[in-house]
């Protein structure tokens, strides 16, 4: 069970939080100008990487807020958390 | 005689203290300190129970957690639990316990015909023999699971209490023994926050049981002073009786421990089990190792055992388990017990596999009159609830067969040492790399993923001076790499006897010659897995480790493998002749060993499993003899009998009192969301698919919330208090959903929106009151004008409603006149007290959600979750009328138009009114094209709401039909469960009051 860094709380047991999938997924800005197929991605394509995983989590039980989780799916090692906002941090190569 | 294996001096138990205890019913005396296994030891009980599959006759083979064969059911009653391991009981007055998986008698059991009808039984027989026809597999079942299977669950609730403890510490030390003692007087020297966690009822270990010197002085007295030095330490917690189940992510670690169920007397202010939940910076394992059996014919006899159990019996409890000793080993290290035995009285005689002896060894053997066969097995076992007799013969290793004569020894225990295993379970659940070593022949770890540190025998270290040195020094280290300041190294030296040397494994005693018929050579012990077995799956094409051990079930007991796992792996290596570690390894998983369910649910049994909600009015509901319903969490009264009315004639009586004068409701659970903020009403177009931006403050509009997809999801009135200020109204179930979903746009989206939200659903009692007559009812309780122009349908004012602060929405769920009255929570009983009071000359009735349900039905009001099912589109539901046109977006908006949603042959809200104008429908039935005899029938929806409708003297129905919309008027049919094909009309879905008068009075 992880511990999560919020970044509003500081560092808090998994049970707190819950996980909403893939971040940085934006909705489209003009919905009705695109494709089905467009929509459709939006909608239901997710990446599902095996390593580097950008996702959604909120503090649930503490401050309610939303935030993003860079983690990797082998190790399941935290990399990074940060407020929901900010740029999407660079994957290095190592 | 009692205690007649008890040796006359020696042991740890108190003999001032005797203990009576009963094994299948039959009263026995131990000491203070023994275990039921050794106290049955003592009185030469040797037969504990019978095995899973065959009904073998079983003994005790180990002295510790990792025992498969002595479990037994403890205990009477609720209390009674069913598979636990008579090594690790601890004996106290009046114990019970009896043998699992026999019939009628341990002695006597009819079940052990499967042990002569073995050559049917082998592994992969149930898959085999109960795979056809597929749909008899249920009645199979019921006899398979009857005949397997080990002890009996309790049928009683159990009357315990058990505790939870969440704990942070920096480190965390798994095994007390000599290695884990030493790391935490390492680390707590060096002043940090140590939790020692030991499964035994006494620190120490391994040692407790063998002679060793420290600094050429005796070693016990050593280990005294370093357990009374750790006792002294305030910042270390030392848990013994308790076992650590489990090692997750991030170094969090469970443990189970014991507080009272080593004594009969359940205490009433100490829980019987706590449940260690533990966040550790830093893990140290020091579980130790497994010593492995050998695997030769009949090795599963009562009597045979464990050498390291044998010691353990001898020196720890004064039990000597025969007196007539064959030790059978691989490796030096178990002649000290053989040494043991002989100095305590008994005869020994030492088979040992290999051709070469150390000299030492051999001299005091002479010396000690001890015949030892070298290069010698051990090939088959005798007697029938006993060992009485053993063959042996001699081993050509390089031929890899048996030769020579085979002779015959009488003995009544045979002792077995094929060399140790560490404990890697822990290790590897902790996603530890595992890698086989060649020099000591066992899986050892590898490659460490948490922050995390293993020592002593379960690194594979099984040197005594080595292990002191390093185990201390890792304490150190550990508290070093977590700031601590260092201490000073000691330099202990310690000795053995024999030091530990490592031995050959020795999957299988007969090389290449047949397994002698009638004859098992037990690999796992528990689930009654044979070398022949393993032979099998491999022929049989279950090559791979995990198909292997779920083909064979081997390691798949309670046990989960403990003695038998690297014995199995070491067979599959012979078998394809390939290194162990090309075979691999099983998955271990957590928990490491038995525990009660109990103790993971903790306090959260009974009503503190899942909070109930209350609303402010519910005593007075309690009072009034409500039948009550639960709605999510919430308790709400389900409709209010009198005189020993059934829910149909009070809800009659409900839903009529409504319609002809005045009823009232606490719709205080409906979900309440305050919304505030300059873009709050742009925030509100988005959410909700009709348009807001020119709802009036004061004015109350219906909305509807759909998913991305599309799908309604929840519905409700949103009134606009002020400028910037709106009060939302949820579905009662779906209140913390709508609110997530608010947050998760407003958070991760539409960061710019000045919006904020608030729950208020607990701040606010609401009372509904509903009915011709309520406004000449409220109108003597209120300030605010209630006159049809000044407070006209779908407004809000704010008041006064008896003497309190109100907010009053004039808005309507039953058809009819109505006015939701909300007051904040504590004023919530006292409103509805004197609403009743004062409605008397109305006849004012309470009424509960069935009556609400029915009252909605006849109106066609839809209720998000019961005629909607998350696959609905307000197109569906014939909802266009609040579906904005001239809005760009909202929420849901493009899904609309993708081809699937918009298709015009989808399932369509409709009303149903059965022809003979009696049957009520159930609802869930489905309408059919065609009613056949038996299904399949061709479907075309199915009912998703339907009562008898009071006000209209008929049943009424609304249902999800496929293309139901061009359906008007049309007939269908609706087969029932019993038979029944009911027909009906398909009508639209307001069956009272169409043109909505009545709400506008």
């Amino acid at each position: 069970m992880f511990i999560i860094n919020c970044p509003y709380c500081g560092e808090r047991d998994q049970t707190e939080f819950t996980c909403h999938g893939e971040a940085h997924i934006a909705r489209p800005d003009n919905p009705s100008e695109i494709s089905d197929e467009e929509w459709g991605k939006y909608l239901f394509f997710r990446e599902n990487p095996k390593g580097t995983h950008f996702e959604r989590w909120t503090h649930d039980h503490g401050c309610r807020r939303w935030f993003n989780v860079m983690r990797d799916t082998v190790t399941d090692q935290i990399i990074k958390t940060y407020k929901m906002g900010e740029a999407k941090p660079v994957i290095s190569n190592e | 005689m009692s205690n007649q294996n008890r040796t006359i001096y020696g042991g740890k138990v108190n003999r001032e203290k005797p203990i009576n205890f009963v094994f299948n019913g039959k009263s026995y005396i131990g000491y203070q300190g023994d275990t039921l296994a050794s106290a049955l030891l003592a009185n030469d009980v040797h037969l504990i129970g019978r095995s899973f599959k065959y009904h073998r006759a079983r003994g005790i083979l180990t002295a510790g957690s990792e025992e498969p064969n002595a479990i037994v059911q403890l205990g009477l009653g609720a209390r009674t639990e069913p598979n636990i391991r008579a090594t690790e009981v601890e004996l106290y007055e009046g114990l019970e316990a009896s043998s699992q998986n026999c019939w009628p008698s341990v002695n006597f059991d009819i079940g052990a015909m499967n042990n002569f009808l073995s050559r049917i039984f082998p592994a992969g027989f149930y898959y085999k023999t109960f795979k056809w026809p597929p749909s008899m597999w249920l009645f199979y079942e019921h006899f398979i699971r009857k005949a397997a299977g080990l002890g009996q669950s309790p049928t009683a609730k159990n009357p315990d209490r058990y505790e939870q403890k969440f704990y942070y510490t920096d480190i965390t030390i798994v095994g007390g023994g000599i290695s884990g003692l030493l790391a935490a007087l390492g680390a707590g020297r060096s002043g940090c926050k140590v939790l020692l966690i030991d499964e035994n009822p006494e620190l120490g270990g391994y040692l407790l049981d063998y002679n060793f010197s420290i600094n050429e002085k005796d070693g016990k007295k050593w280990l005294k002073k370093i357990i009374d030095e750790l006792n002294g330490l305030a910042n270390v917690v030392i848990l013994k009786r308790t076992t650590a189940m489990g090692y997750y992510d991030y170094n969090y670690l469970t443990a189970l421990e014991k507080v009272t169920n080593h004594h009969v007397e359940f205490s009433s202010t100490l829980p019987r089990e706590r449940y260690w939940r533990i966040r550790s910076k830093k893990v140290i394992l020091a579980q130790g190792a497994f010593e492995r059996p050998l695997v030769f014919a009949d090795n599963d006899r009562p009597g045979i055992m464990m050498a390291s159990a044998g010691q353990k019996y001898l020196s720890r409890y004064g039990v000597l388990p025969g007196k007539s000793v064959v030790l059978f080993t691989n490796n030096d290290h178990a002649y000290l017990t053989a040494f043991e035995f002989v100095e305590k009285g008994a005869k020994v005689t030492v088979v040992d596999t290999r051709d070469l002896l150390n000299a030492r060894i051999s001299e005091k053997c002479k010396s000690l009159n001890i015949t030892v066969f070298k290069s010698y097995s051990v090939i088959k076992t005798y007697g029938d609830k006993k060992v009485n007799r053993i063959e042996i013969q001699q081993v050509d290793k390089n031929q890899n067969q048996l030769t020579g004569e085979v002779e015959n020894i009488h003995t009544d225990c045979v002792l077995m040492s094929g060399g140790w295993n560490p404990a890697v379970q822990l290790f590897s659940q902790s996603r530890g790399k595992l890698k086989y070593d060649l020099k000591i022949n066992t899986f050892v770890p590898d490659k460490i993923i948490e922050n995390q540190k293993i020592i002593g025998s379960n690194n594979g270290q099984f040197n005594l001076q080595e292990n002191l040195n390093e185990s201390f020094e890792a304490g150190i280290a550990a508290a070093n790499e977590l700031n601590f300041n260092s201490v000073e190294k000691v330099n202990w030296t310690g000795k053995e006897e024999i030091e530990f040397t490592h031995s050959d494994v020795e999957p299988y005693m007969l090389g290449k010659k047949k397994v002698t018929k009638g004859s098992k050579h037990f690999i796992d012990f528990q689930n009654d897995v044979t070398a022949a077995d393993i032979f099998l799956a491999q022929r049989e094409g279950y090559i791979s480790v995990e198909h292997t051990k779920r083909y064979t079930t081997t390691g798949m007991g309670t046990d989960q493998g403990k003695t038998s796992n690297v014995n199995a792996l070491a067979l599959m290596s012979h078998i394809h002749n390939k290194p162990v570690d090309e075979i691999g390894h099983t998955t271990f998983r957590p928990p490491y060993a038995p525990q009660t369910i109990g103790a993971i649910a903790g306090r959260s049994v009974d009503k503190l499993f899942d909070p109930e909600r209350k609303t402010s009015m519910h005593e007075w509901h309690v009072e009034n003899k409500a039948v009550f319903e639960d709605v999510g969490q919430w308790k709400r009264p389900y409709y209010f009998p009198q005189n020993k009315e059934d829910i149909h004639q009070a809800v009659k009586r409900e839903c009529l009192a409504v319609r002809n004068s005045l009823g009232i409701l606490d719709a205080s659970t409906l979900g309440k969301i305050d919304l505030q903020g300059p873009d709050a009403a742009k925030f509100l177009n988005m959410i909700y698919t009709n348009a807001w931006s020119k709802l009036e403050i004061g004015s109350c509009r219906y909305g509807l919330m759909c998913n991305e997809h599309g799908m309604i999801f929840d519905d409700g009135v949103t009134s606009r208090l002020g400028e910037n200020h709106y009060h939302m109204t949820t579905t009662t179930g779906g209140a913390a959903r709508v609110m997530s979903w608010l947050e998760e746009f407003l958070q991760t989206e539409w960061l710019d929106m000045k919006v904020f939200c608030t729950s208020v659903t607990e701040q606010w009692a609401v009372l509904s009151i509903s009915g011709p007559n309520s406004r000449e009812f409220l109108k003597d309780l209120t300030n605010i004008d209630l006159s049809k122009e000044n407070f006209p349908f779908m407004k809000f004012r704010e008041g006064e409603v008896c003497g309190v602060k109100a907010r009053v929405f004039r808005i309507s769920f039953t058809g009819e006149l109505s006015y939701e009255v909300n007051v904040p929570a504590r004023y919530g009983r006292y409103v509805w007290e004197k609403f009743m009071e004062h409605g008397k000359k109305y006849n004012i009735t309470p009424y509960g959600t069935e009556t609400m349900h029915v009252l909605r039905a006849e109106k066609g009001f839809i209720i998000v979750g019961q005629d909607t099912d998350g696959s609905v589109t307000p197109s569906d539901m014939n909802m266009d009328w609040i579906v904005s046109k001239k809005k760009e977006d909202f929420l849901g908006k493009r899904s609309f138009t993708r081809p699937d949603t918009a298709r015009h042959d989808r399932k369509k809200f409709v009303g149903l009114l059965v022809n003979d104008k009696k049957t009520i429908l159930p609802e869930g039935s489905h309408i059919v094209e065609k009613a056949l005899k038996q299904p399949p029938m061709k479907m075309l929806g199915h009912v998703t709401s339907s009562y008898y409708s009071p006000t209209l003297g008929y049943p009424i129905a609304l249902a999800m039909l496929k293309d139901g919309f061009s359906k008007m008027g049309e007939q269908v049919v609706v087969p029932l469960m019993n038979g029944k094909i009911i027909e009906a009309t398909v009508t639209d879905t307001i069956f009272y009051d169409k043109e909505g008068k009545r709400n506008n009075e």
